[in-house]
C-alpha cells in the first residue's frame, strides 16, 4: 500500500487533488482512500490531505502517520508544519518550489528522494491562476508513477467540465518539468 | 369496540391507529358534570352565543330556533352561561 | 461483482444520495448539518435537475425535517432524511412518534459526537442519546456497506410485517467523507429488489381516520408491547432481506459479522467502520501466534442476541471497543448491552470494556493492538477500573 499526504493551505485545493488521484487509481481498477483532514474548512489555514491506493480493499480509517510520500503544495508551510519530519526512511518528498535541488536540500535539509518543480510559474502560464493543485499532480506522477497521467483525464473531466483541458496541460508541463533526485543519505 | 381496559397487545391496531373517524363520541362526557344550562326562552333571542362558544360542543339548536344542552356531552362547564347576551341562562346543579 | 454492476471511485457521502435516488425516494425533508450535508445538499441537487422525481422539503430545522417526514410517510411516500449529532437532538421527541406511528422512513446517520465541548468529528454519542427510540438501527464499515445498507433499509422498513422506520449508522468524515471504490448495481436490479411502496394505512380525506390519537393508561402498556415484539421480531425478515440482497448482489451481511474467530480465545468487538481498522490489527496479533478474533456489531436494533451469543462460543474474554460514554454509568452503552446478553448464562466469557475515538480522536491498528495487550495484563474478575477511556491523558 502507498500512503501519500498532501500539505497546503485551505484553498489551495489539495483535498480536490487526493480525490482526482483516488478516482484515477480506482478507474484503473485499484482501490484507494481520498480523504481530507477534517474539520471546519478554513482559507488560508495549513490542512492536510490524504491518500491511500493498494490492490485490494483497504480497511484503514486514520491519518496518514508515516506516509511514503510527502506532497507540498506550498513551501511556506515547510517550517510549520515539519512535513518530512514522519516519512518513511525510503520516501520521496514533491515540492513545488521555483528553486533548484541542491538549494531545496541546503535550504531545507531533506534528506530523502527529492522532486522539485517550479508550480506557480506553470500554473500562471497555463491555467491563468496560482493554483497549483492539478500542476503538482504531474510532478507527483513524475517521482512516483502512481497512476498513469491519462488516468486523471476522465477525474478532470468530471470535476472541472470545460476547464479539465487546460489542468491537464498543466498537469502535463509538470511532469515534464519536474527535476527528480535520489536520496542523499 | 372491544372496551380498552379488555384489548390485549395482539389487538392494537398497526401503529395504535384507529380507522373509524368520530370515535370521541363514543366517550360521553356528560357524567363529568356536577351542573348544566337552564335556558329562560322568554329572553333568549336565539342569537346562537350559546352554540358558538360551546367548546364540546354540546348545545343543540332545536326546531324553533331556540337552545338546549345535549345530556350526553354537556360538561356544565357554565361557559355558555357566562357569554350568554342577555342572562337567559343559568347554571343548576346536578341533582343528588 | 452482480451483472451490469459499476465500478466507481466517489465519496461515500455522494454513494449514499445515490441509494436514495435509485431507491426512488418519493420525499426528503433534511437540514444541513456536519458530517451529513454532502448528501442532503447532493440529493437536493439530484431533485433540482430533474434526475429523482421526488418532493424535497426545505425546513428550518431537524425537527420540522422530521415533522415533515411523518407528514409525507404518512401520507404514503416513500421517504428519506439524513441528520447528525446535534440534528438528531433536535429530533429527538419526534423519533419516538415516527417510529410509534409505524411509519417507515429512513434515514442516514452520519455519526458525530454530540455537544459539549463543541465538537464536529466522529463518535457514537448521537445514536446513543438515541438508543431507546423504538427505530430498526444498523452499522456499516464501509463505502460499499453505506451504499448497500441504504437501498436494503427502505425493503426493511417499509415490510408489512415491519413497518418501522430505519436507520444507517455511518461514522461521520472518517467514513463519510472518504473518496473510495464501490459497486453500484444498475438500476434494474434495485427495481426489481425494492418494488414501489405500497403504504397499509396512509392520510387520505377520502379514508379519514386517526394517526397518533392519544393512549390512557390503560392501553399505553398494550401499544408499546406491540411495539416491542414487532421490532424483535423484525430480525427474521431483516435477516431475509439481506439474504435477497446477498444472491442478487454476492455480498452477504450478518447481524454480527466474524473475522478470524476460528479458536478465538480473546475477541475484540467494535460497531462501525473501526471494526476494519481492528481486523488489521487482528490479522497483525495472529501472525504473531495470539488467538484474537474480531466480532462486528452491525444490527444494533433489534439487539441480535442469539447471533451473539452463538458468536462469542468458547472465547474467554470479551473486549468491547465503545464509542460513546455512558456519564456517570458503571458501563458504555455496547458493553452494557453485550453484559446483559450473557449475564443470565451459565457459561460466559469475561468483558472488558475500552471506550475509544470519542470527539474525532484517531484510532489505529496500533491502538488495538495496545488495546489487547492492556486486557490481558487485567484480572477479569476484577478489573482496575469499570471501563477504560482509552488514550485519556493524566
Amino acid at each position: 500500500m502507498l500512503e501519500i499526504r498532501f500539505h497546503g493551505r485551505g484553498g489551495q485545493g489539495a483535498v480536490t487533488s487526493v480525490e482526482l488521484l483516488a478516482l484515477a487509481a480506482i478507474n484503473e481498477g485499484k482501490f484507494a482512500q481520498g480523504f481530507p483532514s477534517f474539520g471546519p474548512e478554513r482559507r488560508g489555514a495549513p490542512v492536510l490531505a490524504f491518500l491511500r491506493i493498494n490492490d485490494h480493499h483497504i480497511r484503514l480509517r486514520c491519518k496518514v502517520a508515516h506516509p511514503d510520500v510527502i506532497l507540498i503544495l506550498d513551501p511556506s508551510l515547510i517550517r510549520i508544519q515539519k512535513p518530512a519530519m514522519d516519512l518513511k526512511a525510503g520516501g520521496v518528498i514533491v515540492l513545488n518550489s521555483p528553486k533548484s535541488i541542491s538549494e531545496v536540500r541546503r535550504e531545507y535539509g531533506f534528506k530523502h528522494t527529492l522532486a522539485v518543480v517550479d508550480a506557480n510559474t506553470i500554473a500562471r502560464e497555463v491555467l491563468g491562476v496560482p493554483i497549483t493543485n492539478t500542476t503538482m499532480l504531474g510532478a507527483l506522477i513524475k517521482a512516483t508513477g502512481v497512476v498513469a497521467v491519462e488516468s486523471l483525464e476522465h477525474p478532470l473531466k468530471e470535476r472541472f467540465g470545460p476547464l479539465a483541458a487546460k489542468n491537464l496541460a498543466a498537469c502535463k508541463a509538470a511532469y515534464e518539468k519536474t527535476q527528480v533526485e535520489e536520496a542523499r543519505p | 369496540m372491544k372496551p380498552l381496559e379488555q384489548t390485549t397487545w395482539q389487538e392494537i391496531e398497526l401503529g395504535g391507529l384507529l380507522r373509524e373517524p368520530g370515535s370521541a363520541r363514543a366517550y360521553k362526557t356528560g357524567d363529568w358534570r356536577s351542573q348544566h344550562p337552564v335556558w329562560t326562552k322568554s329572553r333568549c333571542i336565539r342569537c346562537g352565543v350559546c352554540w358558538t362558544v360551546c367548546p364540546e360542543p354540546a348545545i343543540i339548536q332545536e326546531p324553533g330556533g331556540y337552545f338546549d344542552m345535549d345530556p350526553d356531552y354537556c360538561k356544565g362547564c357554565g361557559i355558555c352561561a357566562r357569554e350568554c347576551v342577555t342572562g337567559c341562562i343559568t347554571m343548576v346543579p346536578e341533582e343528588e | 461483482m452482480a451483472e451490469h454492476a459499476k465500478r466507481l471511485g466517489m465519496e461515500v457521502s455522494i454513494a449514499v444520495s445515490h441509494a436514495v435516488q435509485m431507491a426512488r425516494a418519493e420525499a426528503i425533508a433534511a437540514y444541513p448539518i456536519t458530517p451529513q450535508t454532502h448528501i442532503v445538499e447532493h440529493l437536493s441537487s439530484l431533485v433540482a435537475n430533474g434526475d429523482l422525481e421526488a418532493e424535497f422539503i426545505n425546513v428550518e430545522s431537524e425537527h420540522s425535517a422530521l415533522s415533515a417526514c411523518v407528514g409525507t410517510s404518512a401520507a404514503g411516500a416513500r421517504t428519506f432524511t439524513a441528520t447528525s449529532s446535534q440534528g438528531l437532538a433536535l429530533m429527538h421527541e419526534i423519533l419516538f412518534i415516527a417510529s410509534a406511528l409505524r411509519l417507515p422512513i429512513v434515514m442516514a446517520v452520519a455519526n458525530r459526537a454530540l455537544s459539549g465541548p463543541l465538537s464536529i468529528w466522529n463518535d457514537h454519542s448521537d445514536i446513543m442519546a438515541a438508543r431507546d427510540i423504538g427505530w430498526i438501527q444498523v452499522f456499516v464499515e464501509n463505502g460499499q456497506e453505506a451504499f448497500d445498507h441504504t437501498v436494503m433499509a427502505f425493503k426493511m422498513a417499509e415490510n408489512s410485517q415491519v413497518l418501522i422506520p430505519t436507520m444507517v449508522n455511518m461514522d461521520g468524515f472518517i467514513l463519510t467523507h472518504v473518496v473510495e471504490a464501490l459497486e453500484i448495481p444498475e438500476q434494474a436490479l434495485i427495481d426489481r429488489f425494492l418494488p414501489p411502496y405500497v403504504p397499509r394505512h396512509q392520510l387520505d380525506p377520502k379514508r379519514p381516520m386517526t394517526m397518533g390519537a392519544f393512549a390512557m393508561p390503560e392501553i399505553y402498556l398494550e401499544v408499546k408491547m406491540k411495539h416491542q415484539v414487532t421490532l424483535m421480531n423484525s430480525y427474521d425478515r431483516i435477516l431475509a432481506i439481506w439474504e435477497e440482497w446477498g444472491r442478487l448482489t454476492g455480498r452477504h451481511y450478518q447481524p454480527v459479522e466474524r473475522f478470524r474467530t476460528e479458536g478465538a480465545k480473546i475477541l475484540l468487538l467494535t460497531m462501525g467502520c473501526l471494526g476494519e481498522v481492528a481486523a488489521v490489527a487482528v490479522e497483525e496479533l495472529r501472525e504473531q501466534g495470539l488467538p484474537v478474533g474480531l466480532l462486528s456489531l452491525r444490527l444494533w436494533r433489534p439487539f441480535p442476541f442469539a447471533a451473539l451469543r452463538e458468536a462469542v462460543n468458547g472465547a474467554e474474554l470479551v473486549i468491547v471497543c465503545d464509542r460513546a460514554l455512558s456519564l456517570g454509568g458503571g458501563a458504555p452503552p455496547v458493553l452494557a448491552e453485550v453484559r446483559s446478553a450473557f449475564y443470565s448464562l451459565a457459561s460466559r466469557p469475561a468483558m472488558l470494556g475500552y471506550i475509544i475515538g470519542l470527539g474525532g480522536r484517531d484510532v489505529s491498528p496500533e491502538d488495538f493492538k495496545e488495546i489487547v495487550a492492556r486486557a490481558q495484563k487485567e484480572n477479569p474478575e476484577a478489573p482496575s477500573q469499570e471501563f477504560f477511556l482509552y488514550g485519556v491523558r493524566g
